[in-house]
This record gives structure tokens, sequence and C-alpha cells, in this order.
């Protein structure tokens, strides 16, 4: 039975860029709790010698000729911004750090 | 605040530098890696976006197929095998500058793996640097920090966002550890950068710019005592964007973390910024450990499984690689390993090459370069590539010479006009009258001159003085300026006195 | 015998025959919607001005003699919000893209445009498509036309409480893990979700990319079939998109229609049942599944023991990829932005503006994608899922050995309370539980109305599932089973919705159906 710490869900919620509230740190906690030990069942069929699926449909090589198609304008890369300067996204300041 | 620094030499007595080299190649497609954008430099801001690039919700990527073939031939060119079947990952992290806060990349299954590139260095010496792996991914956009120092991250108010280069092919080509270059670390690794700039240009796949970042090294470095073979904890210097740097960058940083660690201290994993301006390195932006990237397969992707046949198609399209190239001149020339060298240091083997391709012969075409235009180079203090005269020009002038209608003298001339931009061979020697003459008319006439002005030295010549000849030849010479055959002069002087 | 409740079929015949126009059956869905939407609250966004505009062009061309744009051509339908328009906004029953209006067409709108078909409004969607009852949106609950104080079902429950309550003919909805079919069944509708790659997801905001699939809501097989044809077809923007012809549905729905399933080998899922099935669930569909003997089938019992590891599996996986596919929703682009005071960093932004734009139940599956894909725990999680992953596909395919087709109610349960496990994750969950398998392996699967419950009286779904490109298996012995469910109980289920206006509109009643 997987226990999740607030500190885990903490460091979660920075990784996916969440500013979770004090009370949601408690409440997911208690949730991820639940859910994940409800799915860890998972490991009780899949074997080692049991190969991943990532894709449903056995497509492979599925490729784009190097050939240039029209896009977005600028004003239409730029109707959804909250604010725009200069042709370009103006977002807040960028930490050096990430 | 400037880092303590060890001397060098000290550095290499007490530890062994490890090196790892992350070479970030632009593909120069067509469109981007992911989506029918053009794939260009230097466009308005977000000129060249589509839903895709520009991660907008629902869009979707589908795979360039010769930004595949590119990697295909790079990883062949690097003696890398290919794998069978591999692909793409997401790396998931959130920063501004890319679209989707996820980065499709390859992870655990890169295209291209286990190769090697062999440099040369300036001794003579080769070393032969392992390559880990070659793989694909997209480029992010540009942010542009307003506010504060201009341009820079640090105090910026705000910053706009560009996303023309977002989705654009990269290339990331990872060198296995480089142990046992002690001193000549930062010698091989910028022999290392350049050796892979050259191959790729001869793939014609980037036109790796450093300068425009379509060339773009990490330098990964590390300090392990001697005797130990333990690697030390490394760090990842950014920012190095010329080869020069990177020869400086990893100087400078074997230094310091010896420094460090000669203190008792310890080195932090951490990626660092390199300043051209006092070729120092200073922290930069803390790198997510890599299991905060969550990588898992891209499921909008389906696998790459190239054929054989596929394969052995692009091995086909290999051109000449850089080496091939020069051993097979070695041997046209019959040039000794020392001789080689030279030329490849001096920077003169491709266009002495070029200027035989031109029709010279690889003796005249070495003379020319190794000699006269390596001294004009180094007087103007250029590069011998950038003296304003191709090969084909060169080539041009040693044919005159060759059919008599220039002498060396002239030559000489008549490249000083090259180089001065007063254009090819022939207007200069049209604009400077430079060309022999040879015209019996005019010389008869200069030497019946020459003789009517020295009647002593004629009364000589007749009573049998061979040698008094030459007095009149360089009376004729001086007075067309050097411009007569002088062969032909001669000639008609014997001919003149004894009529 | 009112326009709003024929068949999209019908409605196109008439409408290409010049006894009605197309702007006259636009304006009778307009109107049945002012009437019943403050009771059910299927639509997000209604586009009456495009609508109409769409269905005069049609009859435009109709009057000039050209032959119709597609056997849809001028016949309303209901978009699913997930869906990008370029025409209308698009939301996801996000409050992080309130009024967002995208500069481009998802491939699906762009088909239907060219078929001609009206598009009268999105509609309403657990918010991102997470959740089985679209009590997860944003912008308030759909409500059951059945039962207005129960769920319709979710994700796509705006789109199957639209297309049973006659405001459209015709939905568009999308499949994760059931949310075209739950809601199908809990609704009385139609539901498929064709095989995983058959319709371009270009444009369908991504959920879980690799279990994502849109797909037809209707009232009628047939008109599931023609929709299908419409929007069905390789896509050369979606690299996951099948490169072959759509599996010919609507013929495999006429050679159905004709009620004879001689020889064909009907699989019954013996996972499915027991604990956690009602018992008028149960019974509905055991009277289905005698009801396809009656029509020629030979019924097979068939085990498929993985599918016990499909519902923890999805739970892993769907999120894993939830929590990447929707990190791009950080303010810095498009949709919503909080607390960009001019002091934060944009990192800060982003976290204010995510924890403001999404509700809980996308947070939750972010971060417990989050988690599932940390280096510590991916094996033992999103990596064993994968693995169980190709267990159901193996399953699948030995169940298909012994049949064409595999059967099973497509919900444990019909319609529950509004509100009633919104507060508890599993319980919610298990509303997938016949569902989830289908997504898994990416095969073809449907849910057609099974009758009521006869304990509760609500609809009961039968699904019907199909291999892989096999679409039109599955289309033909729906097709089959409705013909004959219908005749036995009097007509199409939805007749038989409750009426849903105040003023008493007229709405259908069993006896105006016999009439017909
Ligand atoms: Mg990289
Ligand atoms: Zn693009």
């Amino acid at each position: 039975m997987p226990t999740i710490s607030r500190d885990e869900v903490a460091h979660l919620a920075r990784l996916a860029r969440l500013a979770v509230t004090e009370q949601e740190l408690d409440l997911f906690a208690g949730q991820l709790e639940v859910i994940l030990s409800s799915v860890a069942r998972v490991s009780e069929v899949a074997a080692a010698d049991i190969p991943p699926t990532s894709h449903a449909v056995g497509l492979t090589n599925v490729f784009r000729e190097d050939v240039p198609r029209p896009g977005l304008t600028q004003q239409q890369a730029l109707s959804g911004a909250f604010a725009a300067e200069q042709g370009r996204f103006r977002v807040p300041r960028i930490l050096d750090e990430s | 605040m400037t880092a303590a620094l060890m001397d060098y030499d000290e550095v290499l007595d007490r530890f062994e530098p490890v090196l790892g080299l992350e070479v970030h190649v632009e593909l120069s497609t067509a469109t981007k890696m992911f989506c029918g954008c053009a794939n260009v430099f230097g466009a308005p801001p977000n000129t060249h976006v589509c839903p895709t690039c520009l991660g907008l919700p629902g869009s979707l990527p589908v795979l360039n197929r010769v930004a595949v073939e590119s990697v295909m031939r790079i990883g062949l060119a690097l003696n890398c095998s290919i794998a069978p079947w591999c692909r793409f990952a997401r790396k998931n992290y959130f920063y501004p500058d890319m679209p989707k806060n996820f980065q499709i990349s390859q992870y655990d299954e890169p295209i291209a793996m286990d190769g090697s590139l062999e440099v040369q260095l300036a001794d003579g010496s080769t070393f032969t640097v392992g390559i880990e792996r070659a793989h694909m991914e997209e480029d992010t956009g540009k942010s542009l920090h307003v506010g504060g120092a201009t341009g820079r991250i640090h105090g910026a108010s705000h910053s706009l966002l560009d996303y023309n280069r977002a989705g654009v092919p990269l290339i990331e080509i990872v060198t296995k550890p480089i142990v046992g270059a002690g001193t000549r670390a930062p010698e091989i690794a910028r022999a290392y950068v350049t050796a892979l700039r050259d191959l790729l240009r001869a793939l014609e796949v980037s036109d790796v710019r450093m300068d425009q970042g379509s060339l773009r090294c990490d330098a990964n470095v590390s300090l392990m005592p001697r005797g130990s073979s333990i690697f030390g904890t490394r760090t990842e210097t950014k920012n190095v964007n010329s080869l020069r740097s990177v020869e400086r960058a990893v100087h400078h940083e074997m230094r310091r973390q010896a420094a460090v660690l000669a203190a008792g201290g310890s080195i932090v994993q951490e990626t660092r910024h390199f300043d051209e301006a006092n070729g120092t390195t200073s922290p930069g932006r803390r790198k997510e450990t890599s299991e905060d990237y969550r990588y898992f397969p891209e499921p909008d992707l389906v696998p790459i499984a190239p054929a054989d046949e596929w394969v052995q198609s692009l091995r086909a399209t290999l051109p000449e690689l850089p080496w091939q190239r020069q051993a097979r001149i070695q041997a046209q020339w019959g040039l000794s390993d020392l001789e080689l060298r030279d030329l490849v240091n001096a920077g003169a083997l491709d266009l002495i090459a070029a200027t035989v391709d031109a029709g010279a012969s690889a003796a005249e075409a070495r003379s020319w370069w190794v000699s006269y235009l390596s001294q004009q180079a180094n007087s103007r203090g250029v590069e011998l590539a950038e003296l304003p005269i191709t090969p084909k020009q060169v080539a041009r002038v040693v044919a005159l010479v060759g059919e008599g209608l220039l002498t060396n003298n002239l030559a000489r001339q008549v490249v000083d006009g090259i180089l001065a931009d007063e254009g090819g061979p022939d207007d200069v020697i049209a604009a400077r009258g430079l060309a022999v003459v040879s015209d019996d008319a005019a010389l008869t006439a200069a030497v019946e001159q020459a003789l009517a002005a020295q009647p002593d030295i004629a009364e000589k010549i007749r009573g049998g003085k061979v040698a008094a000849a030459g007095a009149i030849v360089g009376a004729v010479m001086k007075a067309t300026g050097g411009q007569a055959n002088a062969q032909r002069v001669r000639e008609l002087v014997f001919a003149l006195v004894s009529a | 015998m009112l326009l709003t409740q024929l068949p999209a079929a019908e409605l196109a015949s008439l409408i290409h025959t010049r006894e009605t126009s197309a702007v006259e059956v636009t304006r009778a869905h307009l109107d049945r919607i002012a009437a019943v939407e403050p009771a059910v609250h299927a639509f997000l966004h209604l586009d009456a001005e495009g609508a109409l505009a769409t269905a005069a062009a049609v009859d435009d061309c109709l009057q000039r003699g050209d032959s119709p744009a597609s056997p849809l051509a001028g016949v309303p339908l209901a978009l699913k919000d997930v869906f990008i328009t370029a025409d209308m906004p698009t939301t996801c029953g996000s409050r992080i893209l309130e009024g967002w209006r995208p500069p481009y067409d998802a491939t699906v709108t762009r088909l239907l445009r060219e078929a001609g078909v009206v598009i009268l409004g999105k509609t309403n969607m657990d918010e991102f498509a997470m959740g089985s009852s679209t009590e997860n949106s944003a912008y308030g609950p759909t409500r059951n036309p059945w039962a207005l104080d129960r769920v319709p079902g979710g994700s796509g429950g705006g789109s199957a409480a639209a297309v049973a309550a006659f405001e459209a003919p015709l939905a568009i909805g999308t499949d994760t893990g059931g949310s075209i079919r739950q809601p199908g069944a809990l609704t009385g509708t139609v539901g498929v979700k064709p095989t995983y790659g058959g319709v371009s997801r270009y444009g369908l905001v991504a959920f879980s990319s690799s279990l994502d699939q849109g797909g037809p809501v209707t009232r009628t097989v047939l008109d599931a079939a023609l929709l299908h044809e419409v929007i069905g077809g390789h896509d050369p923007l979606d690299s996951t998109s099948i490169d072959a012809p759509v599996p010919p549905v609507v013929a495999a729905v006429r050679a159905g229609a004709t009620g004879d399933l001689t020889g064909v080998r009907v699989g019954v899922v013996s996972q499915f049942r027991g604990e956690g099935y009602q018992a008028g669930v149960q019974h509905a569909f055991d009277l289905a599944v005698s009801r396809l003997r009656e029509l020629g089938a030979q019924v097979v019992e068939v085990s498929c023991p993985t599918f016990d590891y499909a519902l923890p599996a999805y739970y892993l996986i769907a999120p894993s990829e939830c929590s990447s596919n929707l990190a791009r929703f950080d303010g810095m682009r498009y949709g919503l932005r909080i607390g960009d005071d001019g002091s934060r960093s944009a990192e800060e932004v982003m976290s204010l503006t995510r924890e403001a734009g999404f509700g809980p139940e996308v947070k939750r599956r972010i971060m417990l994608g989050t988690y599932a894909l940390s280096a510590g725990y991916y094996d033992a999680y999103y990596g064993q899922a994968q693995k169980v992953r190709t267990l159901v596909i193996r399953d699948f395919a030995a169940a298909f050995e012994q049949a064409d087709v595999l059967v099973s109610p497509t919900s444990p349960t019909t319609a529950f309370p509004i509100g009633e496990r919104v507060d508890d994750p599993l319980a919610m969950y298990v509303s997938d539980l016949c569902t989830i398998p289908a997504n898994l392996a990416g095969n073809a699967a449907l849910s057609v109305p099974a009758g009521l419950s006869d304990v509760d009286g609500l609809p009961v779904g039968l699904q019907v599932m199909a291999p892989a490109q096999a679409d039109d298996r599955a289309y033909r012995v729906a097709a089959a089973y409705e013909v004959a469910r219908d005749a036995a109980e009097g007509g199409p289920l939805t007749h038989r919705v409750p009426d849903l206006t105040e003023d008493r509109v007229p709405g259908p009643s069993m006896d105006r159906v016999a009439a017909r």
C-alpha cells in the first residue's frame, strides 16, 4: 500500500506547476493514496517477459515530405495571447531556472 | 566575484580531466521537425508558426522524412549503428520558450549509437573520440528579456517570446566520456567540434553557423584525482558559441574545478554559462534532475523502423568525408605526413585542392598558397581562406605563366591586383597592361634604340663578348617595364649586331 | 410528426428531395433547444446564425440542382466542445480556456463543414473529458433527459443529452475510456467509438493521446454509420491515423437491418457480470443476448481474465498522458492568466493560473500522472500498465478467435443521481469498467440502446465490440438488434423520453410514433 506524504504531493504540485492550497495537499495526499493502492494491482499480472504497449495500432514509419505548407499569420498566432508586444507573446519575467 | 583558478600545469599534476561534449545541430531542412512551417533564420517574429509548433490545443506532430534521413546519414558518417526500431519520448518540464511544456526528443532509444570520430591535433597526432549517440529532437522558441541589463535574463521586467525557432529540427550528438586527454583536453575539445563541423558541412545537412546557433556545444567537464578511476561531479557549460570558446571554456572549467577541489570543496552538478568577454563560466539555470523530466514514449508519433535497404541507400549517399579526402590528396600529391599536416594547419589543403581541380599543377598550386598568398594573409592578419582571391583565379594565373604570357614577376603583380579587388586576372592584366610583349616589331625597335644608345657595348658584342649582351637585354627590359620576353630580346640583339 | 423527432437519415432525404429545407430543419432544432436547454443544459455555446447560414447554403446548392455534398448535408449536429472550431469558442469544459477562440479548425470540424452538416453549437463535457457524469464541467452539469436529477454520463454527457432530448439528431463525442458509449447507455442513445486511428485526432484537444477517439452520437445505428463515414478516414496531419478506407459501416447497417444474424458468433464476456452490476442492467443485457440468439446469432461464452486489470491500467495510462498533454495550459500563449501583477515570475503565474483554471478532477489526474511517470515509480505503475495493455490486446485476440463480436453491458449501472459519486473518484471510475478494454486495445466498440431497466426504468446500453478496423461487424450486429428491439417494444427507445418543457410543447409519445 503506497503512502504519499504531504511533501511528496507538494513536490508533484511544483513539477506540475499547480499552486495547491494547504487543504489540497491533505486532500490529494489522501486521494492519491486511495487511488494508487487500488491501481497497484497492475503489478500482479504483468510479468517481466511481457512487452509494454505504447501504441495500440501497430503503425511504423509515418513521415511528412519536407515541403512547406502555410501556417498562421502573426496576427492569428497572437490572437489568443493575454498580452503581445513587438509581434511577440508578452510573458512575466522568466526566472533563470526551471 | 571571480572564482579562484589553479595553475593549469598544476591541475594536470593532480587531476585527470574527463570531458563529455554535447553538440546540438540545427538541420537545414526546408521545414521544421514536426510541421510544415518553413525552417528559416531571422524572419519577423511568429511568422513561421502553426498550431503544431505553437503547441496549440489539438495540434499533432508529423515527422519530417528528410530530418530522419539526415540523422541517419550523420550516424553512418560517425560509424554509428542505426537502430532497427526506435521511438520518440516526451521530456517534461515547464519553460516559456517551449510551447507544449515538453520537448519531443529521444530518450533511451536513440536512432544512432556507438560510433567514433577521429580528430587531428596540431602536432599531427590523432585522437579518437567515442560517440555515444545521435538523436532527434525539436528546438525551442527564443525569448527576449526586456528591462534590466539589455538582453540578460537577470533583472528583466518581462520577456517576449518568438516561436519561429520552435520545432526546428535539432540533432543532438553526444560523445562518450573522453578520458586520457590530459593536458590536451581543451585542444581535443576544440578539434572534435571542428572535425564534427567539417563533417556536417560535407554532409550538407546544416549550415553549422556557431554564431547563429545552428551549431551549439555544451561542454561537460569533470576532474578525477590522478590514479583514481571514479569520475568526479561534472558541470555542463552552455553558451559556448565559437570553436575558440570551446577550448577556453574547458580550460577555465578545469582550472576552476581544480581550485575548488584543492580547497576541500566539492563540485555542484549544475549548468554553467560561458562568458565570451572574460572567458569565465558562471552558474546558470539549475539542472532538473533527470527523474524530474518524466520521460515516456511520445504517443502522438509512431515508432521508426528503418529497413536495411533504406539505411544502405543512405550510406550510398555519403559524400567523400574530410578525412577520406585528406588521405586521397596525400597519396595523389605524394605528401609526407609532415607536409600534409602543415597544409592542414595552414588551412591551405582545400584551397590547393580546388586550385588543382581548376587545372593547376599540384606543385604550382601549393607554392602559390603556402608562400606568396600565405605571406599576404599574414600581413593582412586574416585566414588564408579569407583572402579575396579564388582558387580558380590562382589557377588562371598559373596557366598564363605556363603559356609565357606572364613572367613570375608579372604574375605577382596580377595577384596583387586581384587582392586589391581590381577584378579577375584578365581584368587586372588589361587594366595594368601587364601582358608580356613578344611582338618583334616593338622589340626590334627597343633593341635598336638600346644599341644606338650604347655603341661601345654593341662593339664588344661584335667582338665576341657574348656576356655584354646582358646589358642591352637589361636596358630593353627596363625600357619595357619588364614586360619584354627576355629570351626573344637576346636573340634579336645578336641578330641585329651581326647584321 | 415533428421534424426534431426524425432520425438524420430521414431528415436528409426530406431536405434533399426539397420536401422541407435545411433552414426549416435547423430552425425546428433551434426552437427545441430554446425550449429544453433550461432543463437539460447540453450546450456550452450555440451558433444559431452560423447554423442557419450553413443550412441556407445547403438549400441554395440543392436549389441550383447540385447534388448534396454528403448524405447528411443540411442535417444539424451538436459538436463536443473538445473539437477545435475556428468560428466558435473551444473550452473543453474548462475555466482555463474560457472564451478562447482558436485560429484553426479540427479535421473533424472541417470534414463536417465540407459535408454540409449544420453545426448548431458546442456541447458540455467533463473538463478535458475527465469524468463519467459531466459534473466536472466548469460550466455546470448537464442533466439526463430521462430524469433531470440524474447524470447523462460522461465525459460526453452534453452530446448524448442533446441527442436524447431531440435538440439535435446527430452529435460528435470523444471516447477515451467510454466517454461516448457510457453516456449513450445512460441516455438511451447510440454511441460509437471507432477503431483507434479511424477518425482523425487533429484538432481534438488531447486528454490521453493513445486512447482518445472521436465518434458518432445518434439515436439510430444507421445515423451513426452515416456520420462515421463523414468523419472517418486517413488524415496526414495525424501520425496515428490509419491509411486505409473507412470500413463499410453503412452497408453493414443495411445488411444488419434485414434482421438476420445467422452464422454470426457473438461472445459474451464472462468478466462483465456479477458484483457491481445492477439487476436491472443484467436483466436487460440477458434479454438482449436472447434477442441476438433469436436473430440467428451463435452465442458463446468467452473469458478475458486480464480485463479485470484494464481499469487500474487505464487509471495510470490516462492520467500519465494527461499530465503531459495539459502542461501547455500555462497562461503564456492563450487562455486564462492569473496573478500577472508585474512582480511575479512566469513560473509563479503559470502555477497560479493552473491552480485557478483547472477543476479538482483534472488536478487530481495531473498529480496522479506526474507521480506515475516519476523515475522512481515509472516501472511499477506506468510501465506495468503498458504491459497490462499488451495482455488485454492478447485477450481480445484470443476472444476474437472464438467470436466475431463481443458483447457486454455498456455500463454496470443506469444513470446515477447528480452528486452521488462526485466526491468518490473510485466509485465514479467504475462506470467505465466495461468500456475501457476497447480503448486500451484500440479496437472498435459501440453502445446501442437495450431498453429500460426493469428496476428503475432508466436506459441500459448493449456494448458490441469488434476487432480493430472491423467496425462494420459491430454495426451489423447493432443494426439487427435495433430492428428487433424496436419492433418488439414498439419503436425507438428515445421516443419514451419524457416531456422536458414546462409549457408542455408536445413531446414524442408512443401513440404518435405508432401512428407513423
Ligand atoms: Mg537535448
Ligand atoms: Zn509549425
